[in-house]
């Protein structure tokens, strides 16, 4: 290649390369094949949340509701098979509300032009509020017993891999098809990329900032089906903890911009890499959780500096009327 | 004679008296006071959260006796907040309800505030998570007794003489709530006694399944030969005990943990996720808090005058011992 310039995505694959070799060569067992299972595995679902994020961003939007989404539309599909209704049904249900969710958070960014981030913000808190006023009563919903699919999605195998991984490269492999490959995909990048210019040049710019949205919020009702899954249960405390920005940690990590455009589902797999392998390794060495907040905060830090110093903000940035977050 | 005739028909008019007024019963000096004294008060419960199974339990439970002595019980619903739970009670020491029920997210954040509220003329009963601060009284278990004892079943279970690798897992829950820090001094002490012991792994699962389930896939992974675990709440622990379900070694690794005693608890018992758990009795706390309740507002004393401790009484279930009315379910409470 002749630009030679390390990209973000670079810096962040050196750095998780680095770690990598660093606790193989420290820690025992850190390189077998169970560990590396184990490794992907607890962070497939941050994964799978980050490529629906990932999509968005491209796109040039935010969306703070992913979480909201996949917490509300899952403990009430968990709520109302343990009322008694068939689980299929419950989750077409599930699927429908989380739909509802993106429609509304996308009409009202596309044709309100109501700033992604606000809506967004919003609409979790909206979300979590209505559903647990009126969805469901109690923060922790069990699965319901002897759905076999569901078990197999939770605990099988595929070729000696976790079904969280294999949905989780499954997603990756739609995610990265659709923005590669259809119209759709490129109209998000050009959409991204000069918001202005497209709508100039005649894309359905509102419709396509809609479908964005809805996309999010449905990757983010699959990431909970699977989440209720794996850990048989969904825990509405989730949209308490930390989650939505270690997604967004693990987006803008891997080198997708905030300010649209640019990035791909490998960047969301670098980001995730670099999560997984930080955590995991930070667990073998049983390092305190205060301290295990200050090391991942500090790695943010480094990849953000080293990023800049790097790919110093450009003409073009600077000259965009929103710029980055 | 006739003096006679008078005195003993004298004695059996007042004997017929006494006869009938003993027919109309007793109106029972002392009760009115109860009554009285407890109608109108305004008592305020700040939970951790709301719609789990802990607090829902408790504020079913004190919601009865409210509605049925006449005096009022508030929630304010924090949601996992401490900020938010610190702005309630900041703005309940102005607001001067009669008797605010604390329940602590870790040992230090209402700790001044309560003291002011004290200050203020308000009694403070703090509920199972209690903080630095000494109230007028605190009902709810004995973390370090409950820490003794889930220690002690784990060495049985792993140290000497058991023939087994002797690692033990510890899974925390918030590593600044009471029930954290005293539990941990008390595995601590308990494991130090044992040589054979080895605590291969502390780690802080923030009471999210999830997060426990990683953190015990891991742990699997660098120790395969773990004997134990022990872990802060049954809700949480779940998680590890589904990770070593997963791994095919839910025979091999014995798994501890606490909780409130909940159907969904003793489900996962039978399930096989959880070996035991030290339950302290949601059901039985919420009489006991109740009881505090009543006898802290009709108390003479002050605010901050007294200050007592009821630590409830705990129960161990395991697969042997769980039946079908041994666990709880919130509806049994409404």
């Amino acid at each position: 290649m002749a630009n030679a310039r390390l990209s973000q995505e670079g810096v962040v694959f050196a750095l998780a390369v680095a770690l990598f070799v660093v606790f193989a060569a420290t820690l025992n067992n850190f390189l077998t094949a169970g560990n590396l299972i184990a490794l992907v595995r607890s962070v497939s679902i941050l994964g799978i949340l980050g490529l629906g994020m990932g999509l968005v961003v491209i796109g040039r939007g935010i969306d703070l509701a992913m979480v909201a989404t996949m917490v509300v539309s899952l403990s009430w599909v968990l709520s109302m098979a343990q009322a008694g209704t068939p689980f299929d049904t419950a989750l077409v249900y599930g699927a429908l509300l989380a739909l509802a969710i993106g429609l509304a958070s996308g009409i009202l960014i596309a044709y309100a032009d109501i700033p992604a981030i606000f809506t967004t913000l919003a609409m979790g808190l909206v979300m979590y509020g209505s559903g647990r006023a009126f969805l469901f009563q109690i923060d922790v919903q069990n699965s319901p017993a002897g759905v076999d699919w569901f078990d197999f999605l939770g605990q099988g195998t595929f070729l000696g891999l976790p079904m969280p991984i294999v949905a989780f490269a499954v997603l990756a492999a739609l995610v990265a098809l659709v923005l590669m490959r259809t119209r759709f995909g490129r109209f998000v990048y050009a959409a991204g990329d000069n918001a202005l210019a497209a709508r100039i040049t005649g894309l359905p710019l509102r419709p396509l900032i809609v479908a964005q949205y809805v996309i999010s919020a449905l990757i983010a009702f699959l990431a909970g089906v699977v989440m209720a899954a794996a850990v048989s249960g969904m825990s509405t405390r989730v949209y308490n903890s930390t989650m939505i920005y270690d997604v967004l940690l693990v987006v803008v990590l891997g080198g997708i911009s905030l300010s649209g455009g640019r990035g791909s589902v490998r960047n969301v797999l670098v980001g995730t890499l670099l999560v997984g392998v930080l955590l995991n390794g930070m667990t073998i060495l049983d390092i305190t959780y205060t301290t295990q907040n200050l090391i991942k905060s500090l790695i943010l830090l480094l990849a953000i500096t080293v990023d800049s110093f790097i790919n110093p903000r450009d003409e073009q940035t600077s000259q965009q009327s929103q710029g980055d977050i | 004679m006739k003096f006679r005739t008078i005195l003993a028909a004298g004695l059996m008019a007042l004997g017929l008296a006494g006869a009938a007024h003993a027919d109309d019963g007793l109106d029972n000096p002392s009760r009115n006071p109860f009554y009285d004294g407890l109608k109108g008060k305004r008592v305020v419960f700040i939970p951790l959260a709301m719609g789990f199974d802990l607090t829902e339990g408790w504020a079913a439970i004190m919601r009865k006796q409210a509605a049925d002595l006449g005096y009022t019980l508030e929630i304010r619903d924090p949601n996992w907040s401490t900020d938010a739970g610190t702005r309630a009670l900041t703005a309940l020491i102005a607001e001067k309800p009669d008797l605010i029920i604390a329940h602590n997210p870790d040992v230090q954040s209402y700790a001044r505030l309560l003291k002011r509220a004290m200050d203020a003329g308000i009694k403070v009963v703090q509920l199972n998570l209690e903080s630095v601060v000494p109230t007028d009284s605190y009902v709810g278990a004995d973390w370090s007794r409950v820490g003794y004892i889930e220690a002690d079943a784990l060495v049985k279970q792993c140290g000497t003489g058991s023939g087994k690798s002797g690692k033990i897992a510890i899974i925390r829950g918030q590593p600044t709530a009471a029930s954290d820090l005293y539990e941990l001094y008390a595995y601590k002490q308990t494991f130090a006694k044992d040589p054979a012991i080895k605590i291969v792994s502390e780690q802080a699962a923030q009471y999210d399944p999830a997060k426990a389930r990683a953190i015990m896939e891991t742990v699997l992974q660098q120790h395969p030969d773990l004997c134990g675990v022990v872990g802060n709440w049954d809700n949480q622990d779940v998680g590890a005990g589904a990770a070593i379900q997963a791994a095919g070694k839910a025979n091999d690794v014995y798994v501890v943990t606490s909780g409130g005693g909940n159907q969904i608890g003793c489900d996962n018992i039978q399930k096989g996720l959880l070996d035991l758990i030290i339950s302290y009795d949601v059901p039985l706390q919420g009489n006991a808090i109740n009881q505090q309740i009543a006898q802290t507002l009709l108390s003479p004393a002050k605010a901050g005058e007294t200050k007592a401790a009821y630590y409830t009484p705990l129960t161990l279930l395991t697969k042997d011992n769980i039946g079908p009315r041994t666990c709880w379910s919130l509806d049994q409470l409404k």
